[in-house]
């Protein structure tokens, strides 16, 4: 008997400020505008998917001591768009990132357990977690935390944050009017929380919300982000959307829940998936490639390939050749605000392999880049992209795909009018929702206690 | 009581009206009252009928409590009754949640500056006005509370108010230097040279206090209404000089003409001074005078308020107001003892009345809360500067 056919989970990450949205289409509308979330929302609410994603950024993007202008430049707040949402959709899950370095426990606890009452039970958290100064300058407590201590933060404000959750059990309020007993307890939300970063206690002021505890997701491909998602997480955004890189990340994490007793269907693996559609494969190629260039001009090439160069490159051409100077090692300082930057960690092993690259392939820095960067994960026609997404989910490198389209904001209509109705038929992707809140459509169970940490 | 002839709207502007939402209302038995519906008080759907009831009765705003901590009569911590409402959802986002399901009337959250951080503040504040296109206000308070303290764990009580109320002076000083942190045209999406943004049209606002710099700008392009109008309750002169610096209006819990007028004189540079007001409302005053002794006998002791406490019927309240609209007030924030019950005798009672008195609305004339306020929108306080575009995009030092 043949394996059973594994349920993908589809969700959708508001496209803005990131180097993949192309803004200048005409087809491209407001990143600010309510209007522009409510009709991604309601698309993706259409298409049954499990849940919308909002990414956060506390501090404008820099690049050579000026605010970055290449890219979508400015984004509304997190909670607030997405307890608007809650408004104006029934069942799609309302995910948002916020900081663990610039926020206070307590504050962000109660924010994510009214969002979960107001929803219905919709919330999801993405836990981040910041070290640098640059943002810390919006901030009273500045740029305070050492790098090698932000996950041990994240852990512990993660921590505190479901003591916080489950210092109501569900059972206080009685709000009995002829007894006039509205407490059960007298001594509601009682809590007390003694670390390294956090020594608070009293009473948390909201009664447990519908989730119990909002879902949990977490991004970060470095190993401790894989040990704090393995322990802590109910998702995680995966950042490999091929076969093979897929499944070898798929493994790594769900090998790490036994040590935390949790069985791999208890965290999701889902990773970042752009697509382009035509009604043919071919026609899809081709509008792959225009987007392509749309994202990547010639002044932007530039600006990436400083990246990783960490020093000036203005006076380059983009349809030159690499430059021939050498990266400057250390810290970049050329660009700020950025997480992309991290991954070259080895500058001048990134620039000998670029270098060979463009000369085997004679390619110019503009080409380079279009070749090197973020590519789209999904192209062909919807029958293709349908395929495509199924197989990586059967072959175990995915539990599913957060989707950002490149558009704003009708950006996801295609693929929820011709792509989800194909999954639907492959009898992998649901027709309707079966419950009312993430929990249900993740098929996570209800909270329960962390396990301990191990090493 | 005497009949006061309507007066002619041209000599005598209309009073504004906002409802403060708290609960199931302002008399500590409201949720044991008939309709009070204490068992939804955590859901979206209580607060959009009590939003939607408001904004039938064509109010200006509601302002939405808020604490960060539980509900108590002991300022220095829980009291453990179990008679009383307690706990609360975060009042910004409850204010978002029922903004789409609105169209008019004005949304101020409160927020307690002492222990949140402007930058969030501010953007969440940009951010509601943008979900209701327009209608966002701030509600700033501060909080002594010791057990509010121990629950952010970085300072320690007891704390002054006078330094909180300035550290909160500096919060919206922050708040809003950031909403005009981008100008009004700054997103210019010019395909040709490939910017989204004219970068001379966003400003570091650099702020340096004692208590936190902030370096800006904001996250969040500027708000439709350019600024939001901010408020903070006068609770009593000590909060003047507070108030003078960052509200665009002040609640005063003033008790008689005497009172308004020296609030008034003491606070000549504040556009909107409101009265704070908790009314129990029935259309026979001794209805409304038996309803609250029925609540104060339900809860054990009379009803006491840091705000002069009415009850009576609509026709009195209204002749009430406006002898504060005589003493210079230009409206009220009423704080209804039970909502389920006061809520509606102001929107369906009191409404009516001034009305007929030619002293309110008939239809919404404007879709802002500015608008409704008659506050013109600001230019951002960047762009009036003299054009310096070079120091304007000056990287940080």
């Amino acid at each position: 008997m043949s394996k059973p056919l594994k349920q993908i989970h589809l969700a959708a990450h508001f496209p803005g400020v990131n180097s993949t949205t192309v803004w200048s289409d005409p087809a491209a509308g407001s990143q600010i505008d309510f209007d522009s979330f409510l009709h991604f929302a309601r698309t993706a609410e259409r298409a049954k998917f499990d849940f919308l994603f909002l990414a956060e950024g506390l501090r404008l993007r820099e690049q050579g001591g000026e605010i970055y202008d290449l890219d979508v430049v400015g984004r509304p707040d997190t909670f607030t768009v997405l307890a608007a949402l809650a408004a104006v959709t029934e069942h799609l899950g309302l995910a948002g990132t916020i900081n663990s370095t610039f926020n206070e426990p307590y504050e962000v606890a109660r924010q994510f357990a009214s969002l979960d009452h107001l929803s219905g039970g919709r919330a999801a958290w993405n836990v981040v977690t910041s070290w640098d100064a640059f943002t810390g300058e919006n901030f009273r407590r500045g740029g305070f935390l050492p790098r090698e201590e932000r996950y041990e933060r994240a852990r512990e404000f993660l921590d505190t944050a479901h003591e916080l959750f489950d210092a109501w059990d569900g059972g206080e309020i009685l709000a009995d009017p002829v007894s006039g007993e509205f407490l059960r307890d007298a001594n509601p939300g009682a809590f007390a929380h003694l670390g390294k970063q956090f020594d608070i206690s009293g009473h948390f002021n909201v009664p447990r919300s519908p989730q119990g505890r909002p879902v949990v997701f977490q991004a970060g491909d470095s190993d401790e982000g894989r040990e704090f998602a393995a322990a802590a997480a109910d998702a995680i955004f995966g950042r490999y959307g091929t076969l093979e890189a897929g499944r070898a990340f798929y493994a790594d994490v769900k090998g790490r829940l036994a040590r935390y007793g949790r069985t791999p269907d208890e965290l999701k693996i889902l990773p970042a998936a752009t697509f382009v559609l035509g009604d043919t494969d071919a026609e899809a190629q081709e509008l792959a490639r225009e987007v392509r260039l749309q994202q990547v001009s010639g002044a932007t090439a530039i600006k990436r390939l400083e990246h990783v160069w960490n020093r000036d490159l203005s006076g380059y051409d983009p349809d030159g050749p690499l430059p021939d100077v050498d990266p400057v090692p250390g810290e970049n300082t050329i660009a700020l605000g950025r997480a992309s930057v991290r991954m070259h960690r080895d500058p001048l092993a990134v620039a000998r392999e670029w270098r060979e690259r463009a000369a085997a392939g004679g390619l110019s820095i503009r080409e380079l880049v279009m070749e090197t960067t973020e590519r789209q994960s999904f192209v062909g026609s919807p029958l293709t992209v349908a395929q495509g997404i199924d197989a990586l989910v059967q072959a175990d490198a995915a539990d599913g795909f957060i989707l950002v389209p490149h558009l704003t904001p009708g950006g996801l209509d295609a693929f929820a009018d011709t792509v989800v109705p194909l999954l639907q038929e492959r009898g992998v992707f649901r027709r309707e929702y079966e419950g009312p809140t993430l929990r249900d459509h993740l098929g996570l169970a209800a909270p329960r206690a962390l396990a301990p940490a191990h090493g | 009581m005497p009949v006061h002839p309507s007066p002619s709207p041209a000599t005598s502007p209309a009073l504004h009206l906002a409802v403060a939402l708290d609960g199931a209302g302002w008399h500590p038995a409201a949720w044991r009252e008939p309709g009070a519906d204490p068992g939804l008080l955590f859901t979206a759907g209580y607060w959009a009928a009590l939003v939607a009831e408001a904004e039938a009765g064509l109010l200006d705003f509601v302002t939405f409590e808020d604490s960060l901590s539980l509900q108590s009569t002991d300022p220095a911590g829980p009291d453990g009754r179990t008679d009383l409402v307690r706990g609360r959802l975060d009042a910004v986002l409850v204010a978002a949640r029922v903004a789409p399901l609105s169209r008019h009337i004005g949304l101020v959250p409160s927020v307690v500056a002492t222990h949140t951080e402007p930058f969030h503040v501010s953007k969440a504040l940009a951010t509601l006005d943008y979900v209701s296109r327009g209608r966002a206000g701030l509600r700033i308070q501060i909080s002594e509370r010791p057990d509010e303290v121990r629950h952010f764990g970085r300072r320690t009580a007891p704390l002054d108010p006078a330094e909180l109320y300035g550290e909160a002076a500096d919060h919206v000083e922050v708040v809003r230097r950031l909403w005009d942190s981008w100008e009004d045209d700054a997103e210019i999406r010019d395909a040709a040279t490939g910017r989204f943004i004219d970068r001379a049209k966003l400003h570091y606002i650099d702020f340096e206090g004692p208590r936190f710099s902030v370096k800006g700008p904001s996250i969040t392009p500027r708000p439709p209404q350019g600024l939001p109008p901010v408020s903070a309750l006068a609770s009593d002169a000590a909060v003047y000089p507070f108030l003078a610096r960052s509200a665009d209006i002040g609640y005063v819990p003033a008790h008689d003409a005497g009172e308004i007028r020296t609030a008034v004189a003491a606070l000549p540079g504040t556009p909107h001074l409101f009265g704070e007001l908790t009314v129990f409302l029935d259309e026979q005053p001794a209805a409304a005078e038996r309803r609250l002794q029925r609540l104060d006998a339900a809860h054990g002791t009379a009803y006491t308020s840091d705000a002069p406490v009415f009850a009576g019927t609509p026709a009195h309240l209204a002749d009430l107001l406006l002898e504060g609209r005589e003493a210079g007030l230009t409206g009220f924030r009423l704080r209804p003892g039970v909502l389920a019950h006061d809520l509606p005798a102001i929107t369906r009672g009191l409404v009516p009345e001034l009305q007929r008195r030619g002293a309110f609305r008939r239809a919404y004339e404007a879709s802002s809360l500015r608008g409704l306020l008659g506050l013109p929108r600001p230019a951002s306080r960047y762009a009036a500067a003299p054009a310096a575009p070079a120091a304007a995009a000056s990287p940080a030092a």
